[in-house]
């Protein structure tokens, strides 16, 4: 207990879980939009739309995270010198985002496009035979039963999202795993602790999302 | 009745047998002969060194080691009776070298190691056999860095979780704009790129980088240390007869100046001193504290 209250008077772990939120914070919102883009362009009857999504969902989903973050890093920033910020740590943060944006994109928009596949047929039938067209339909009867029946697979790429972020550590942000390095190098002989801390501290984050998913997935289900 | 799963159990259960029987045994083997070797003849040594750092300990694929870190645990065990070739060698990153000495996965560590308190609560130290400063490797062509204090404004990398990169952030935080890495190698690419205009940890890390083939006569080594890291040997807690081993060795390799020539050998074309001041009369830990 000494040893833990020892730890978060030396180091700045409440910055270090404060930074690891806003980046789920900013990521979420940027992939959870964009993720809704892709599903629309996924199910739509444009062949080519569709195709164009599919491509970048597999694509993307199939590399791995710490390399976009790392290519964000040597080779847009390091190597094409481009600096969206004149501050390191601002700078920084934008370019893990994104990254972080980019890579859980195609997961939301498979939550979102398995949602669509609950929604029966008949929906989309009854909704062209009362005169709507694509876009009218898919925002005013498909997506939003497809977002209801989607709850939990997307409550579940949101908690990998969040334990992602640790991540953003090979993007220089400075955040828990980094600080938790930290701490294992000056104060090795308080492993356990340090250990404790962070695993603990990523519950406390990651219960209350995995619940209150379950509680909204319950309460929110389509009634069929 | 139930052959085929009867089968698919069995065909299990040895797999399982033939796997255990495989690692775990093999390690064992090792770990008990360096206890019984103690002071050399027969048995082989485990010895933990870094493979990403050039010029201390370096290696590629199966290739033998090399580096300053490495020569200098080779003439360290040649002193204690130990072959070339009884030396096997290990890979210890920083975050696990405590974890590797308590387990017994190795015998020894020379790998930038430097003594603290804090560390010497999980294992023990001896050496120190070179006493390293953190300092600053800039372009050849940078002429207005000089010291840390020249810092203020200007773009600089060092490892993430590293002591040179939290000595950074105590002292110079404000002023300086601080990009942390994995590992000194990306640091590099952006010193290379332009993208900062310093690297910072300890002068001979920096020295080893610098000296490597791909980077000839691009960086230089700015040359005024302004922290003491005093590299030591780890050895598991409590292991005082091969840490006296070890010390003695280390008097002997200073006292005939074996060191300073590795230390030349493996900074070969960079402008690089030791810390004369530090370096010249290093004081021994007194082993079994």
């Amino acid at each position: 207990m000494e040893d833990i209250l020892f730890l978060f008077e030396q180091y700045p772990i409440w910055e270090g879980f404060w930074a690891n939120l806003k980046l789920a914070f900013f990521s979420a919102i940027f992939a959870f939009t964009l993720g809704v883009i892709l599903a629309l362009f996924r199910i739509s009857p444009v062949r080519s739309m569709s195709w164009l999504s599919g491509a970048f969902i597999n694509l993307v989903r199939n590399i791995p995270l710490t390399v976009l973050v790392v290519m964000g890093v040597l080779i847009f920033w390091g190597q094409l010198q481009i600096n969206m910020h004149p501050d390191f740590d601002t700078n920084f943060f934008m370019l893990a985002t994104i990254a972080l944006s980019i890579y859980h994109a195609p997961f939301f928009a498979e939550a979102i496009r398995s949602g669509v596949n609950t929604v029966p047929l008949g929906q989309a039938e009854a909704a062209r035979s009362i005169g709507l067209g694509f876009f009218a339909a898919a925002r005013l009867i498909i997506i939003p039963q497809a977002l209801r029946g989607a709850i939990t697979p997307i409550g579940n790429t949101l908690i990998a999202l969040i334990k992602n972020t640790t991540v953003a550590a090979a993007a220089s942000v400075m955040e828990a795993s980094g600080i938790m390095r930290t701490m294992i190098e000056f104060n090795p002989n308080l492993m356990v602790a340090i250990f404790l801390i962070i695993a603990i501290g990523f519950s406390l984050i990651v219960i209350p999302v995995g619940l209150l998913t379950t509680w909204l997935s319950e309460r929110l289900a389509v009634t069929r | 009745m139930k052959t085929p799963w009867m089968k698919i159990t069995a065909l299990g259960a040895a797999g399982l047998l033939v796997l255990s029987a495989c690692s775990p045994g093999a390690t064992e083997d090792t770990a008990e002969d360096d206890a019984a070797g103690g002071g050399g003849g027969g048995g082989s040594v485990t010895v933990g060194i870094k493979y990403d750092q050039p010029g201390l300990g370096f290696r590629e694929g199966n290739n033998p080691p090399t580096g300053f870190d490495v020569d200098v645990a080779k003439a360290v065990l040649a002193e204690m009776g130990y072959q070339e070739d009884q030396i096997e060698w290990v890979e210890s990153p920083t975050p696990q070298r405590e974890n590797m000495l308590e387990n017994g996965q190795v015998d020894m560590i020379f790998a930038t190691y430097s003594i603290t308190d804090e560390r010497d609560e999980r294992v023990d130290f001896a050496g120190p056999y070179f006493m390293a400063g953190q300092d600053i490797l800039v372009r050849t062509d940078e002429n207005d860095i000089k010291g840390p204090e020249d810092l203020n404004g200007r773009n600089l990398c060092s490892v993430t979780g590293s002591t040179p990169a939290q000595n950074v952030r105590d002292m110079y935080a404000d002023e300086v704009e601080l990009v942390e890495q994995d590992g000194y190698s990306e640091c590099l690419t952006f010193l290379q790129s332009g993208q900062v205009d310093a690297v910072t940890t300890d002068d001979i890390i920096l020295a080893g980088l610098a000296a490597s083939d791909e980077y000839a006569g691009e960086f230089k080594v700015v040359g005024s240390p302004f922290t003491e890291e005093p590299y030591g040997v780890g050895l598991p807690e409590g292991d005082v007869e091969t840490c006296e081993q070890v010390n003695e060795a280390i008097q002997k390799l200073q006292d005939d100046g074996t060191i300073d020539e590795l230390l030349a050998a493996n900074t070969e074309g960079v402008d690089y001193e030791a810390n004369a001041e530090l370096n010249d009369n290093i004081e021994l830990v007194t082993c079994g504290e």
